[in-house]
Protein backbone atom coordinates (compact mmCIF):
# COMPACT_ATOMS: atom_id res chain seq x y z
CA UNK A 1 0.00 0.00 0.00
CA UNK A 2 1.03 3.62 -0.41
CA UNK A 3 1.18 5.69 2.78
CA UNK A 4 1.66 9.46 2.45
CA UNK A 5 2.61 11.76 5.31
CA UNK A 6 2.12 15.31 3.91
CA UNK A 7 3.77 17.39 6.66
CA UNK A 8 6.09 18.65 8.11
CA UNK A 9 8.16 17.17 5.24
CA UNK A 10 6.27 15.12 2.69
CA UNK A 11 7.13 11.43 2.99
CA UNK A 12 5.80 8.45 1.05
CA UNK A 13 6.10 4.88 2.33
CA UNK A 14 5.43 1.58 0.53
CA UNK A 15 4.15 -0.86 3.15
CA UNK A 16 3.08 -4.46 2.65
CA UNK A 17 -0.59 -5.05 3.42
CA UNK A 18 -3.04 -6.06 4.66
CA UNK A 19 -2.12 -4.36 7.91
CA UNK A 20 -3.98 -2.65 10.78
CA UNK A 21 -3.73 1.14 11.02
CA UNK A 22 -2.16 0.87 14.49
CA UNK A 23 0.60 -1.38 13.08
CA UNK A 24 1.22 0.99 10.17
CA UNK A 25 1.61 3.92 12.57
CA UNK A 26 3.98 1.90 14.73
CA UNK A 27 6.06 1.02 11.66
CA UNK A 28 6.43 4.66 10.57
CA UNK A 29 6.92 5.85 14.15
CA UNK A 30 3.90 8.13 14.62
CA UNK A 31 1.65 7.94 17.71
CA UNK A 32 -2.13 7.51 17.15
CA UNK A 33 -2.82 10.54 19.32
CA UNK A 34 -0.87 12.92 17.03
CA UNK A 35 -2.36 11.98 13.65
CA UNK A 36 -5.51 11.19 11.72
CA UNK A 37 -5.55 8.47 9.06
CA UNK A 38 -7.56 9.20 5.92
CA UNK A 39 -8.65 7.06 2.98
CA UNK A 40 -10.53 9.18 0.42
CA UNK A 41 -12.86 11.28 2.56
CA UNK A 42 -13.16 8.68 5.32
CA UNK A 43 -11.28 8.33 8.60
CA UNK A 44 -9.78 4.99 9.60
CA UNK A 45 -9.77 3.75 13.19
CA UNK A 46 -6.64 2.07 14.66
CA UNK A 47 -8.09 -1.46 14.29
CA UNK A 48 -9.05 -1.01 10.61
CA UNK A 49 -7.11 -3.42 8.37
CA UNK A 50 -5.85 -1.60 5.27
CA UNK A 51 -5.66 -3.78 2.12
CA UNK A 52 -2.43 -4.01 0.15
CA UNK A 53 -3.74 -2.02 -2.85
CA UNK A 54 -4.97 0.96 -0.81
CA UNK A 55 -3.63 4.52 -0.69
CA UNK A 56 -3.89 6.27 2.66
CA UNK A 57 -2.79 9.57 4.13
CA UNK A 58 -1.42 9.91 7.65
CA UNK A 59 -2.01 13.57 8.45
CA UNK A 60 -0.36 15.08 11.51
CA UNK A 61 -2.94 16.84 13.69
CA UNK A 62 -0.41 18.86 15.69
CA UNK A 63 0.14 22.50 14.96
CA UNK A 64 1.99 25.06 16.97
CA UNK A 65 3.58 28.43 17.23
CA UNK B 1 -14.54 -0.89 16.02
CA UNK B 2 -18.22 0.00 16.58
CA UNK B 3 -19.96 3.20 17.64
CA UNK B 4 -20.69 3.10 21.37
CA UNK B 5 -24.12 4.65 20.79
CA UNK B 6 -25.57 2.86 17.75
CA UNK B 7 -23.29 -0.08 16.90
CA UNK B 8 -22.55 1.18 13.38
CA UNK B 9 -18.90 1.17 12.21
CA UNK B 10 -16.93 3.83 14.10
CA UNK B 11 -14.94 6.61 12.38
CA UNK B 12 -13.02 7.65 15.48
CA UNK B 13 -11.90 6.11 18.74
CA UNK B 14 -11.61 8.34 21.79
CA UNK B 15 -9.42 6.47 24.24
CA UNK B 16 -9.64 9.23 26.85
CA UNK B 17 -13.38 8.59 27.04
CA UNK B 18 -12.99 4.84 26.47
CA UNK B 19 -15.40 5.08 23.55
CA UNK B 20 -15.78 5.24 19.77
CA UNK B 21 -18.32 7.00 17.55
CA UNK B 22 -19.80 6.81 14.06
CA UNK B 23 -19.83 10.04 12.06
CA UNK B 24 -23.26 11.19 13.24
CA UNK B 25 -22.62 10.54 16.93
CA UNK B 26 -19.13 12.04 16.73
CA UNK B 27 -20.67 15.29 15.43
CA UNK B 28 -23.13 15.18 18.34
CA UNK B 29 -20.31 14.62 20.84
CA UNK B 30 -18.27 17.43 19.28
CA UNK B 31 -21.05 20.02 19.33
CA UNK B 32 -21.91 19.05 22.91
CA UNK B 33 -18.34 19.71 24.03
CA UNK B 34 -18.46 23.18 22.43
CA UNK B 35 -21.88 23.93 23.95
CA UNK B 36 -20.64 22.75 27.36
CA UNK B 37 -17.60 25.04 27.12
CA UNK B 38 -19.73 28.05 26.12
CA UNK B 39 -22.41 27.52 28.76
CA UNK B 40 -20.32 26.34 31.71
CA UNK B 41 -17.76 29.11 31.25
CA UNK B 42 -20.46 31.67 30.36
CA UNK B 43 -18.50 32.66 27.26
CA UNK B 44 -21.31 34.44 25.37
CA UNK B 45 -25.03 34.34 24.71
CA UNK B 46 -27.21 34.08 21.63
CA UNK B 47 -27.53 37.88 21.33
CA UNK B 48 -23.77 38.55 21.46
CA UNK B 49 -21.78 39.42 18.36
CA UNK B 50 -18.79 37.09 18.16
CA UNK B 51 -15.61 37.87 16.22
CA UNK B 52 -13.86 34.60 15.33
CA UNK B 53 -10.11 34.90 14.73
CA UNK B 54 -9.50 32.71 11.67
CA UNK B 55 -6.15 31.67 10.23
CA UNK B 56 -7.12 29.12 7.58
CA UNK B 57 -6.00 26.27 9.85
CA UNK B 58 -8.26 23.51 11.13
CA UNK B 59 -8.96 24.90 14.61
CA UNK B 60 -10.24 28.33 13.68
CA UNK B 61 -12.26 27.18 10.66
CA UNK B 62 -13.84 24.36 12.66
CA UNK B 63 -14.67 26.82 15.44
CA UNK B 64 -16.32 29.19 12.97
CA UNK B 65 -18.22 26.29 11.38
CA UNK B 66 -19.58 25.05 14.71
CA UNK B 67 -20.57 28.51 15.93
CA UNK B 68 -22.47 29.17 12.69
CA UNK B 69 -24.17 25.77 12.95
CA UNK B 70 -25.19 26.55 16.53
CA UNK B 71 -26.79 29.78 15.30
CA UNK B 72 -24.43 32.35 16.80
CA UNK B 73 -23.74 35.71 15.14
CA UNK B 74 -20.17 34.76 14.29
CA UNK B 75 -18.10 36.93 11.93
CA UNK B 76 -14.56 36.03 10.89
CA UNK B 77 -11.41 38.12 11.21
CA UNK B 78 -8.46 37.06 9.08
CA UNK B 79 -5.08 38.71 9.58
CA UNK B 80 -2.84 38.41 6.54
CA UNK B 81 0.54 38.09 8.22
CA UNK B 82 2.52 38.53 5.01
CA UNK B 83 4.29 35.17 5.28
CA UNK B 84 4.81 34.59 1.54
CA UNK B 85 2.88 31.79 -0.17
CA UNK B 86 1.73 30.38 3.16
CA UNK B 87 -0.33 33.51 3.86
CA UNK B 88 -1.61 33.53 0.28
CA UNK B 89 -2.85 29.93 0.53
CA UNK B 90 -4.34 30.34 3.99
CA UNK B 91 -6.16 33.51 2.91
CA UNK B 92 -7.68 31.63 -0.05
CA UNK B 93 -8.96 28.91 2.29
CA UNK B 94 -10.60 31.45 4.61
CA UNK B 95 -12.20 33.43 1.77
CA UNK B 96 -13.56 30.23 0.20
CA UNK B 97 -14.93 29.06 3.56
CA UNK B 98 -16.72 32.39 4.12
CA UNK B 99 -18.12 32.50 0.59
CA UNK B 100 -19.50 28.95 0.81
CA UNK B 101 -21.38 29.85 3.98
CA UNK B 102 -22.15 33.47 3.06
CA UNK B 103 -20.49 34.45 6.31
CA UNK B 104 -19.11 37.92 7.09
CA UNK B 105 -15.32 38.12 6.89
CA UNK B 106 -13.07 41.05 7.84
CA UNK B 107 -9.48 41.06 6.55
CA UNK B 108 -6.51 43.03 7.88
CA UNK B 109 -3.11 42.96 6.14
CA UNK B 110 0.02 43.38 8.27
CA UNK B 111 2.06 44.38 5.21
CA UNK B 112 -0.46 47.07 4.28
CA UNK B 113 -0.49 48.42 7.84
CA UNK B 114 3.23 48.41 8.61
CA UNK B 115 4.88 48.12 5.21
CA UNK B 116 6.55 44.84 6.18
CA UNK B 117 5.56 41.22 6.83
CA UNK B 118 5.79 39.21 10.06
CA UNK B 119 9.24 37.71 9.37
CA UNK B 120 10.87 41.10 8.79
CA UNK B 121 8.96 42.63 11.70
CA UNK B 122 10.26 39.90 14.04
CA UNK B 123 13.81 40.22 12.71
CA UNK B 124 13.88 43.98 13.13
CA UNK B 125 12.26 43.83 16.56
CA UNK B 126 14.70 41.05 17.58
CA UNK B 127 11.87 38.80 18.74
CA UNK B 128 11.18 35.11 17.96
CA UNK B 129 8.73 35.03 14.99
CA UNK B 130 5.92 33.31 16.96
CA UNK B 131 6.24 35.87 19.75
CA UNK B 132 6.10 38.87 17.38
CA UNK B 133 3.24 37.28 15.45
CA UNK B 134 1.23 36.49 18.60
CA UNK B 135 1.71 39.98 19.99
CA UNK B 136 0.66 41.53 16.71
CA UNK B 137 -2.40 39.29 16.36
CA UNK B 138 -3.62 39.96 19.91
CA UNK B 139 -3.31 43.70 19.31
CA UNK B 140 -5.19 43.62 16.00
CA UNK B 141 -7.90 41.26 17.33
CA UNK B 142 -8.61 43.64 20.18
CA UNK B 143 -8.57 46.74 17.98
CA UNK B 144 -10.85 45.19 15.33
CA UNK B 145 -13.27 43.93 17.98
CA UNK B 146 -13.50 47.46 19.36
CA UNK B 147 -13.88 49.05 15.94
CA UNK B 148 -16.51 46.55 14.84
CA UNK B 149 -18.53 46.69 18.06
CA UNK B 150 -18.13 42.97 18.87
CA UNK B 151 -18.91 41.62 22.34
CA UNK B 152 -16.31 38.89 22.34
CA UNK B 153 -13.33 37.47 20.43
CA UNK B 154 -13.32 33.67 19.96
CA UNK B 155 -10.09 31.85 19.15
CA UNK B 156 -9.51 28.25 18.08
CA UNK B 157 -7.26 27.32 21.02
CA UNK B 158 -7.82 23.64 21.80
CA UNK B 159 -7.07 21.22 24.62
CA UNK B 160 -3.58 20.47 23.26
CA UNK B 161 -2.73 24.17 22.92
CA UNK B 162 -3.85 24.86 26.47
CA UNK B 163 -2.06 21.82 27.91
CA UNK B 164 1.19 22.70 26.08
CA UNK B 165 0.97 26.29 27.34
CA UNK B 166 0.30 25.07 30.88
CA UNK B 167 3.21 22.62 30.67
CA UNK B 168 5.57 25.37 29.48
CA UNK B 169 4.41 27.76 32.19
CA UNK B 170 4.82 25.12 34.89
CA UNK B 171 8.31 24.20 33.66
CA UNK B 172 9.27 27.85 34.02
CA UNK B 173 7.01 28.68 36.98
CA UNK B 174 5.54 31.68 35.21
CA UNK B 175 3.23 32.69 38.04
CA UNK B 176 1.64 35.61 36.21
CA UNK B 177 0.79 33.51 33.15
CA UNK B 178 -0.50 30.65 35.32
CA UNK B 179 -2.81 33.07 37.14
CA UNK B 180 -4.22 34.30 33.83
CA UNK B 181 -4.49 31.04 31.83
CA UNK B 182 -8.20 30.41 31.33
CA UNK B 183 -10.80 29.52 28.66
CA UNK B 184 -12.25 32.98 29.30
CA UNK B 185 -10.25 36.19 29.60
CA UNK B 186 -12.66 38.86 30.82
CA UNK B 187 -12.74 42.43 29.53
CA UNK B 188 -11.09 44.12 32.50
CA UNK B 189 -11.09 47.51 30.73
CA UNK B 190 -13.62 49.16 28.46
CA UNK B 191 -11.20 49.03 25.51
CA UNK B 192 -10.10 45.44 26.13
CA UNK B 193 -12.29 42.84 24.43
CA UNK B 194 -13.40 39.67 26.20
CA UNK B 195 -11.60 36.60 24.78
CA UNK B 196 -12.90 33.03 24.80
CA UNK B 197 -11.72 29.58 23.68
CA UNK B 198 -14.78 27.42 22.93
CA UNK B 199 -12.67 24.46 21.69
CA UNK B 200 -10.63 24.10 24.88
CA UNK B 201 -12.31 20.78 25.76
CA UNK B 202 -11.42 19.15 22.40
CA UNK B 203 -8.09 17.71 21.22
CA UNK B 204 -6.37 18.57 17.97
CA UNK B 205 -7.00 15.05 16.68
CA UNK B 206 -10.74 15.43 17.33
CA UNK B 207 -10.76 18.83 15.61
CA UNK B 208 -8.82 17.58 12.57
CA UNK B 209 -11.22 14.61 12.38
CA UNK B 210 -14.25 16.91 12.48
CA UNK B 211 -12.74 19.07 9.70
CA UNK B 212 -12.14 16.09 7.41
CA UNK B 213 -15.56 14.54 8.06
CA UNK B 214 -17.34 17.88 7.45
CA UNK B 215 -15.29 18.51 4.28
CA UNK B 216 -13.70 21.70 5.65
CA UNK B 217 -10.78 22.60 3.41
CA UNK B 218 -8.08 23.89 5.76
CA UNK B 219 -4.39 24.58 5.30
CA UNK B 220 -2.64 21.37 6.32
CA UNK B 221 0.95 22.59 6.19
CA UNK B 222 2.48 24.11 9.29
CA UNK B 223 3.33 27.82 9.33
CA UNK B 224 6.99 28.02 8.18
CA UNK B 225 7.71 30.43 11.04
CA UNK B 226 6.55 27.87 13.63
CA UNK B 227 9.13 25.19 12.75
CA UNK B 228 11.07 24.24 15.85
CA UNK B 229 8.57 26.01 18.15
CA UNK B 230 8.72 24.79 21.76
CA UNK B 231 4.95 24.29 21.84
CA UNK B 232 5.22 21.57 19.16
CA UNK B 233 7.93 19.74 21.12
CA UNK B 234 5.74 19.92 24.25
CA UNK B 235 2.76 18.54 22.33
CA UNK B 236 4.75 15.55 21.08
CA UNK B 237 5.93 14.83 24.60
CA UNK B 238 2.43 15.18 26.07
CA UNK B 239 0.98 12.90 23.41
CA UNK B 240 3.47 10.20 24.43
CA UNK B 241 2.11 10.47 27.97
CA UNK B 242 -1.44 10.40 26.59
CA UNK B 243 -0.72 7.21 24.64
CA UNK B 244 0.57 5.53 27.79
CA UNK B 245 -2.24 6.86 29.97
CA UNK B 246 -5.32 8.14 28.09
CA UNK B 247 -6.93 11.19 29.68
CA UNK B 248 -3.67 12.61 31.06
CA UNK B 249 -3.90 15.87 29.10
CA UNK B 250 -7.50 16.59 30.10
CA UNK B 251 -6.81 15.75 33.77
CA UNK B 252 -3.76 18.04 33.78
CA UNK B 253 -5.66 21.01 32.30
CA UNK B 254 -9.04 20.63 33.97
CA UNK B 255 -7.39 19.91 37.33
CA UNK B 256 -5.28 23.04 36.99
CA UNK B 257 -8.29 25.20 36.09
CA UNK B 258 -10.24 23.90 39.08
CA UNK B 259 -7.54 23.63 41.74
CA UNK B 260 -4.29 25.22 40.57
CA UNK B 261 -5.26 28.50 38.94
CA UNK B 262 -7.16 29.95 41.93
CA UNK B 263 -4.04 29.55 44.06
CA UNK B 264 -1.89 31.34 41.48
CA UNK B 265 -4.47 34.11 41.17
CA UNK B 266 -4.45 34.61 44.93
CA UNK B 267 -0.66 34.58 45.10
CA UNK B 268 -0.28 37.05 42.24
CA UNK B 269 -2.88 39.43 43.67
CA UNK B 270 -1.02 39.47 46.97
CA UNK B 271 2.61 39.50 45.79
CA UNK B 272 2.60 40.97 42.30
CA UNK B 273 -0.56 43.01 41.65
CA UNK B 274 -0.95 44.23 38.09
CA UNK B 275 -1.89 47.83 37.39
CA UNK B 276 -3.28 48.41 33.93
CA UNK B 277 -3.18 51.82 32.26
CA UNK B 278 -3.66 53.09 28.71
CA UNK B 279 -0.62 52.94 26.41
CA UNK B 280 0.73 56.47 25.89
CA UNK B 281 0.91 55.85 22.12
CA UNK B 282 -2.11 53.75 21.11
CA UNK B 283 -4.34 53.88 24.19
CA UNK B 284 -4.74 50.09 24.47
CA UNK B 285 -4.36 48.65 28.00
CA UNK B 286 -0.84 47.94 29.25
CA UNK B 287 1.06 47.44 32.49
CA UNK B 288 3.86 49.71 31.20
CA UNK B 289 3.83 53.29 29.90
CA UNK B 290 4.11 52.10 26.30
CA UNK B 291 2.47 48.76 25.45
CA UNK B 292 4.60 45.84 24.24
CA UNK B 293 3.06 46.06 20.77
CA UNK B 294 4.03 49.71 20.32
CA UNK B 295 7.50 48.95 21.76
CA UNK B 296 7.87 46.20 19.16
CA UNK B 297 6.86 48.60 16.37
CA UNK B 298 9.35 51.14 17.70
CA UNK B 299 12.18 48.61 17.69
CA UNK B 300 11.21 47.62 14.13
CA UNK B 301 11.29 51.33 13.17
CA UNK B 302 7.63 51.24 12.13
CA UNK B 303 6.87 53.81 14.83
CA UNK B 304 9.24 56.63 15.86
CA UNK B 305 11.15 56.31 19.14
CA UNK B 306 13.12 53.12 18.41
CA UNK B 307 15.62 52.01 21.03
Amino acid sequence: MKVTVPTPERKVYAIKGPKAVSEILKQIGLPCESVIVICGSELLTPDYVVPDDAEIQVRPAISGG
Amino acid sequence: MKCRKCGEPAVISLRRHNTAFCKEHFFGYFENQVKKAIHEQQMFGSQDRVLVAVSGGKDSLVLWDVLLRLGYQAHGLYIDLGIGEYSQRSREKVVQFAEERRATLRIVSVEEEYGLGTEELARRARRPPCSACGLNKRYIFNREAQNGGYDVIATGHNLDDEVATLFGNVLNWNGGYLARQSPVLPATRSNLARKVKPLYRLTEREIASYAVLKGIDYIVEECPMARGAKSIAYKHLLNQLEEASPGTKARFLFGFLEKGRPAFQEYQAEHDPVEVQPCSICGQPTTAGVCSHCRMLQRAAVLPGSD
